[in-house]
């Protein structure tokens, strides 16, 4: 395609980044079939940020959605990137594990409910410090007891990216879909570079980090599945398949022997970079639609 | 931080519909507009910047100069400047109104 006939459609695409939490999860629904749960006028807010002199926030930064995607019972469950880095807290943390477990119960008894968890999150909310690792816990708990019913689909669209405990949740779910602007890893640049110095990672390079933590990498070397454009109807047809998908007989955080023998496989005496990386890895695991 | 409360009593038409609408990010805030059943209009703010009641006041002024809706609002808020106070409070009006 010549670049004249590129331009349109990248000016005409509406972009699902610019969108706040509660329009990304609203956006997957089939029109008029979605209502929110616990939505912000019943005022969940977090009793511990005033407390230290944080406003808070009516939903605490994560939206719950039920309806149908492309006829499918589904629940999205958004965390908000833009309040408090999309932390996971006491009150979110239990809007999101009520919702996954609600799923569970539905889907087992035969009324199968997918989640689509919509993470732009740091992790756990430091100013609510063991409330928010409980709840990043229960929130895996969670995950691992809706899988076996019903796909547990993570999208990380950008450009927060998902981080810290959420990581995990990311990790056990049965999809992961990511754009080339999102990032997935366990501990942020910035951690990094602060526990272990600029040589090990430097926090500024940002080429350097999309490498690593980037949507392209992550799929590349098999630990997502799908690589999407940041295109609200291209995502959305992308979950549509996945809420339809086969549920996995094997998942990637079952996998342990084979990721030992890949990490025992490394040859650590030379700078392994992204790419060769990518090259090992890549296998059956990275994903096309089913 | 800091809570500011404010009364507009002249605010008495009845409104039907309720708005949220913002984000309390860097710069932004969040804004919860509800029908009330008291007579007037009620503002409620928590602000996690101190010392701008005066600016606060004289935006909510300006608000309820155009706008007469007996509502409840609630603001959330993380450093937005008046001008976004105000753009976020006519978002509001036009969920309101749809």
């Amino acid at each position: 395609m010549s670049q004249a006939n590129l331009i349109p459609e990248f000016v005409r695409r509406q972009s699902f980044i610019e969108l706040d939490g509660r329009r990304r999860a609203q956006s997957l629904f089939d029109e008029g079939t979605w209502r929110e749960l616990v939505g912000p006028f019943n005022r969940m807010e977090s009793p511990w940020l005033p407390l230290q002199g944080i406003a808070p926030q009516a939903d605490d930064g994560c939206i719950v959605i039920k309806g149908k995607i492309d006829g499918m019972t589904a629940v999205a469950i958004a965390l908000e990137g833009g309040f408090q880095g999309g932390s996971i807290g006491e009150i979110s943390g239990a809007k999101m594990t009520a919702a996954l477990d609600l799923a569970a119960k539905d889907s087992q008894a035969g009324k199968r409910t997918a989640a689509v968890l919509l993470l732009e999150t740091g992790g756990v909310r430091l100013q609510e410090a063991n409330l928010g690792l409980a709840a990043v816990a229960e929130v895996i708990s969670s995950v691992l007891a809706l899988r076996p019913h019903a796909p547990v689909i993570t999208l990380i669209a950008g450009t927060v990216g998902c981080f810290g405990g959420m990581s995990l949740a990311a990790g056990v779910s049965s999809y992961v879909v990511m754009t080339r602007e999102a990032r997935l890893g366990l501990n942020g640049p910035e951690v990094i570079e602060q526990e272990s110095g600029t040589d090990e990672f430097d926090a500024s390079d940002r080429a350097l980090i999309w490498a690593i933590h980037g949507g392209e990498q992550r799929v590349g070397m098999g630990l997502a599945d799908t690589l999407i454009e940041d295109d609200v109807e291209k995502i959305k047809e992308t979950i549509r398949g996945y809420v339809h998908a086969d549920l996995r007989p094997e998942y990637r955080s079952q996998q342990v022997e084979l990721y030992r023998a890949r990490i025992a496989a490394l040859d650590t005496s030379e700078q392994i970079d992204p790419r060769s990386l990518r090259q090992k890895w890549s296998n059956g695991t990275k994903g096309e639609l089913r | 931080m800091e809570q500011i409360e404010f009364d507009y009593p002249a605010a008495t038409r009845r409104i039907t519909r309720k708005a949220h609408v913002g984000v309390v990010g860097s710069g932004d805030m969040e804004v919860l507009m509800e029908p009330t059943q008291d007579e007037g209009a009620h503002v409620s703010i928590t602000t996690s910047v101190d010392g701008f009641q005066d600016s606060w006041k004289a935006v909510f002024d300006r608000f309820f100069s155009k706008f007469d809706g007996a509502v409840r609002i609630q603001i959330n808020d993380a450093g937005a400047t008046p001008g976004s106070v105000l753009l976020r409070l006519e978002q509001a009006v036009e969920v309101i109104n749809q």
